[in-house]
């Protein structure tokens, strides 16, 4: 049995603390990186949702997790707004399949 | 083309043909997964992007609500409000085999039976922007589930994608080619040995028919 963690600075995301999923406050890139490390060794979750802002400095390590079948690492917006990263990395992967980003 | 040295041999020859023959059919079932998976992807790509667009600008919304709850609260009230959830999220993960790729199938769980259990906090202290934001989070959590799903399963397929790419490329522009131009070589070889041993022949016949007949 799998759980729901959710990544990111306190503000963006302690209303997902409610619906029940787990929570992990980072409120900087350092901080960010260990606890992700610290989620992906434990493998008790199969999803991690993790703000852009905090994604953009750990790209290199979702990278390697990009292809496992799980954790799924999916971003999210933060309460600062959207960067545009997580729809980027549909069309990579879209790219990496096709050749062009034809979608 | 051929680089390597091959023995021009009959049985170097049959081993290369059946070479050829497997490489041609491996060759054309690895055209056809690869056909397939690419038409499977973009589905499952353009419903990612409208499962991302759809859950993004939910999410805004939703943190909108939540911006403005706090305004409404002390930071305190807002934290000891969140304190205790009373509502948890379990996932079983199932595979699916999609062409060779296992891509996950979420089904969730709750703790509560009443999905709509999430309110975790007594009403007399918190103000009715939480509410409202906290409504407004759960009704994002299913998409946001469900988009976990799909682009997990489109990273893992675009994975796949490129690697039988590559394969079939390998095959088509390398492997078969080679195979081709071995067997060609090893054919010119052997018939070249059997002009060879023909012309011996008649010129030995010449000889032995001048010596017994003086021809």
């Amino acid at each position: 049995m799998y759980k729901v963690a959710v990544l990111g600075d306190r503000d963006s995301i302690y209303g997902f603390a409610a619906l029940g999923l787990d929570v992990f406050y980072a409120d900087d890139s350092s901080k960010g990186a260990e606890i992700f490390k610290e989620l992906t060794s434990r493998e008790q979750y199969s999803i991690i949702y993790i703000t852009e802002q905090l994604a953009s400095d750990l790209t290199h390590e979702i990278e390697k997790y990009s292809y496992k079948p799980t954790p799924a690492i999916i971003l999210i917006p933060g309460v600062k707004g959207n960067t545009g990263e997580g729809i980027r990395a549909v069309k990579k992967s879209v790219e990496k399949a096709v050749g062009s980003d034809i979608i | 083309m051929a680089t390597t040295q091959i023995n021009p041999t009959r049985m170097e020859l049959s081993r290369l043909k059946k070479k050829l023959a497997t490489a041609t059919r491996g060759h054309k079932l690895l055209k056809d997964k690869r056909d397939e998976l690419m038409r499977q992807f973009l589905d499952m790509a353009r419903l990612n992007r409208e499962l991302r667009v759809k859950v993004e600008n939910a999410i805004m919304a939703a943190n909108k609500n939540f911006v403005l709850a706090s305004a409404a609260m002390s930071p305190q009230t807002l934290s000891a409000a969140m304190l205790a959830p009373k509502q948890e999220v379990y996932l079983d993960v199932a595979y699916k085999n999609v062409m060779s790729v296992d891509i996950p199938v979420y089904s969730v769980k709750t703790r509560t039976p009443d999905e709509n259990d999430i309110f975790c906090y007594g009403l007399a202290f918190t103000s009715s922007e939480l509410d409202d934001a906290v409504s407004s989070m759960a009704d994002v959590l299913p998409d946001m589930l469900r988009l976990a799903e799909i682009e997990k399963s489109c990273q893992l397929m675009s994975a796949e994608i490129e690697k039988t790419r590559r394969r079939v490329n390998a095959l088509e522009h390398v492997m078969i080619p080679e195979t081709k131009a071995q067997i060609r070589n090893i054919t010119m070889k052997l018939d070249e040995n059997e002009r060879a041993t023909q012309t011996r022949l008649m010129k030995v016949k010449d000889m032995v028919l001048k010596k017994a007949h003086g021809y």
